[in-house]
């Protein structure tokens, strides 16, 4: 928060110096000081925690966290703005918000469908970015930004996270960045106060395991299972094993996702001694499959609700 | 598995040291290549002399670094699921390299099963039309990669990758394909060692290489045809890499080209390197000496690295490839990713690609399945970075004619992606000195793209 606060006052002073230079005769202090005060009435209303903090909290609280995934853009950005502050208000801890692109090696059907809807309707980089801006100050659970690779290289990684950061962002999940390619998207997002969240899986040996965790940020995303997104039938048992493991190794919270789909799901995890549960493709498909947008943000709702109530 | 990880700034040069300058433009109407008054006398027979003294070598960056990277391309950009399957796969690869046996066992299946060697075959007619009004013009020889066992290279890979897999324990297979070459390989070598296939294919990519599609099925091999995205090669990399996220466990998959993660890039380019060996021995016996230029069609670029790979460090070899211009690189529908892609991230390696405004990566254009793709192999984005290798492009119209004239003139029909290799000659003989040396791998054989060919000929 101190972070967001600074970053607010060093643009305001910023928006202060470029009306000045634009006209030398409105140099005059008060016009910075309404300024400054505009960016603190503006800071109360958007008050969102980083993302450990986020889980900080929650720990102290005996809570796990709700994490929904949806994807930007499907069925369109308008619906997407409303979901996003729908998620907010039934509990959700933190939202990852996914970027579409157009070969996410990542995801199954339902995720790689909500992609090419997505493009097919318009959405790109700078059309979702404009949304958030409209909407991050309205949230109050912080967004992490779910994105592959290509698209942050073609901005340049330092821009990019400038622009994010710009807009409230506070986390990154990048899944085609290994931890051996992180080293500069860790230096650019630690210098703009995002958190680089990393991804292990069952297929991750235990040393690597350790080093992916030491070097992860917000919280360590355990991958459920080895596939692809999707929502499967049960979760696995490796799952528990798995947390257990990790648990040895760091204290650093963990939130598992992919396939997990249902209330019964979430519980088990949460008993498991998860930090947090990801909800993905199950979001995706009620929002994106339903005869209407708004019939899609109604399921979203119940849904989101019922996993809400599976949790402590 | 103790695995250190060591992070290194990929942005470090490796500081290569290739001389820039050593190379010709394109632009440029003179190209010399050998000391004014040397006389080349046409091809001499077979020759029992032995290779002429040692060329000097050029130090280069490390093909690939141990991370996987040639200069800033490369690298592992994949889940991590896939991160262990992918250092195994090196380290088998790495001991098999060295192991007598396997090279032994895979030496017998490309000799009596692909049937390699494959010919350097002078292509006396080709030369003749090539023949300036002075009687002077290059010498062009065809590596006969076409000759091989499914009548491309891509058995080569596709050999080396199934003895592999079978060392590594894994009985299911998987594959991307665009043309269907590479499909129809890896169904063959799967049934030759009794090993679960499926292969991926777009389902624009069945519609218009029909016969490939029923001759992997014939073999065994479940094609499944991929609808996501633009339906080609692309998406069914991509699908691919799925369905090895999914079975890692159980599964091997062959990627085709010298594209994707570390080690791929690397293990495809030594699986194919046999051509450019048998090149370097073949010269030697007919003239005495290495040849003056390469040239080889690139798609992802697996055939054109199998014939450079061993020139790479012989200086006075010049290094070609030919890339698919589609409807012209003004059109906006081809596949040039060298000349006209920018560097980032795609199926796993960083690389030239075509991609839009937003980062997105776009669908090229091609009459030819197998050039029709979006990437390009790392290796060949550093070698034109560091100025060792010269890419051009050639369109549709211009491969279907050099398709036409090498049937005319020498009596073999080139698969369409060979033909872009055919076609950039007319660019390059006229600017080569008497007796200039040139190989050009004829990658595939033409039987594949005959149903395109009667759309687009009038005969």
């Amino acid at each position: 928060m101190a972070l967001a606060l600074k970053s607010a006052f060093f643009r305001a002073q910023i928006r202060a110096q470029t009306i000045s230079h634009r006209n030398p005769s409105l140099i005059s202090p008060s016009i910075v000081r309404l300024k400054s005060s505009t960016v603190m009435a503006s800071l109360e209303v958007a008050q969102t925690r980083s993302i450990s903090e986020t889980f900080s909290k929650l720990k102290e609280q005996g809570k796990v966290a709700l994490i929904p995934f949806i994807t930007a853009g499907d069925p369109d950005l308008a619906t997407t703005s409303k979901a996003l502050k729908i998620l907010d208000t039934c509990g959700s801890d933190l939202i990852e918000l996914g970027m579409p692109y157009s070969d996410p090696l990542a995801d199954g059907p339902v995720i790689q469908a909500a992609a090419t809807r997505a493009l097919a309707k318009g959405a790109n980089f700078d059309s979702v970015i404009s949304m958030l801006r409209e909407v991050v100050p309205e949230l109050s659970c912080p967004i992490a930004l779910f994105t592959y690779y290509n698209p942050i290289l073609k901005r340049g990684v330092e821009r990019f996270m400038t622009i994010i950061r710009d807009i409230g962002i506070h986390g990154l999940v990048v899944p085609d960045v290994p931890l051996e390619e992180t080293e500069i998207l860790r230096s650019e997002a630690s210098k703009h106060g995002i958190e680089l969240v990393l991804l292990t899986t069952p297929t991750t040996p235990t040393e690597r395991m350790k080093a992916i965790v030491e070097a992860s940020e917000g919280f360590i995303y355990l991958v459920s299972s080895v596939g692809v997104t999707g929502a499967r039938a049960s979760v696995s048992a490796r799952v528990q094993s798995l947390l257990q493991d990790i648990k040895k190794a760091t204290s650093k919270p963990v939130a598992v996702g992919f396939g997990i789909s249902k209330p019964e799901h979430v519980q088990q995890i949460a008993e498991w001694g998860a930090d947090g549960v990801i909800v993905g493709s199950a979001m995706v498909r009620l929002l994106g499959e339903s005869t209407s947008p708004e019939e899609g943000l109604k399921e979203l709702e119940t849904f989101t609700k019922s996993l809400k109530a599976a949790l402590p | 598995m103790a695995t250190s990880i060591s992070l290194r700034n990929p942005n470090v040069s490796l500081g290569t040291t290739f001389p820039i300058a050593r190379f010709a433009s394109p632009r440029s109407s003179i190209v010399t290549l050998r000391m004014p008054g040397e006389s080349m006398a046409c091809p001499p027979p077979l020759a029992t002399t032995a290779p002429s003294a040692a060329v000097e070598t050029v130090p280069i960056g490390e093909r690939p670094d141990r991370f996987g990277r040639f200069g800033r391309f490369g690298g592992k950009y994949v889940p991590e699921t896939l991160m262990y399957a992918l250092s195994e796969l090196e380290t088998a690869f790495e001991t098999l390299s060295k192991d007598q046996e396997f090279q032994r066992e895979l030496d017998g299946i490309l000799r009596d099963y692909v049937g390699r060697e494959t010919p350097l075959y002078f292509a006396e007619r080709l030369t003749e039309h090539y023949r300036r009004a002075d009687g002077t013009g290059p010498h062009l020889y065809l590596k006969r990669e076409d000759l091989n066992h499914t009548g491309a290279h891509k058995i080569n890979n596709a050999v080396g990758q199934a003895l592999l897999a079978k060392r590594l324990g894994k009985k299911r297979i998987i594959a991307e394909t665009g043309a269907g070459q590479h499909g129809v390989a890896t169904a063959t070598v799967c049934a030759r060692f009794g090993l679960e296939c499926i292969i991926y294919m777009g389902a624009q990519d069945m519609e218009r290489q029909a016969l490939n599609v029923f001759r992997m099925r014939l073999l065994g091999a479940e094609v499944r045809a991929v609808h996501s995205g633009t339906k080609t090669l692309k998406d069914a990399t991509s699908e691919a890499i799925r369905d090895w996220v999914t079975n890692v466990e159980t599964t091997h998959y062959i990627l085709g080209s010298v594209a994707g993660p570390h080690p791929y890039p690397m293990m495809v380019r030594e699986f194919h390197t046999i051509i450019g060996k048998e090149t370097r021995r073949q010269a030697a016996e007919k003239w005495g000496r290495a040849p003056d230029v390469l040239v080889a069609c690139v798609g992802g670029g697996s055939n054109a690295m199998g014939l450079f790979n061993e020139f790479v460090n012989d200086k006075e070899v010049r290094l070609i490839g030919v890339e698919a211009a589609g409807h012209g690189i003004e059109s906006g529908k081809h596949a040039a990713t060298l000349t006209m892609g920018e560097v980032g991230v795609l199926h796993g390696a960083m690389s030239y690609l075509l991609q839009d405004d937003d980062g997105q990566i776009v669908e090229p254009h091609s009459i030819s399945a197998g050039l029709d793709y979006p990437g390009v192999g790392p290796e060949h984005s550093y070698l034109k970075d560091i100025g060792r290798a010269e890419y051009y492009s050639v369109t549709d119209v211009e491969a279907l004619d050099a398709f036409k004239q090498l049937s005319r003139l020498e009596g073999i029909i080139p698969a369409l992606e060979t033909s872009h290799a055919l076609a950039y000659l007319e660019k390059l003989c006229p600017t080569l000195p008497d007796g200039t040396k040139v190989v050009l791998n004829c990658s595939g054989r033409g039987d594949k793209d005959v149903q395109t060919a009667i759309k687009h000929l009038q005969l």
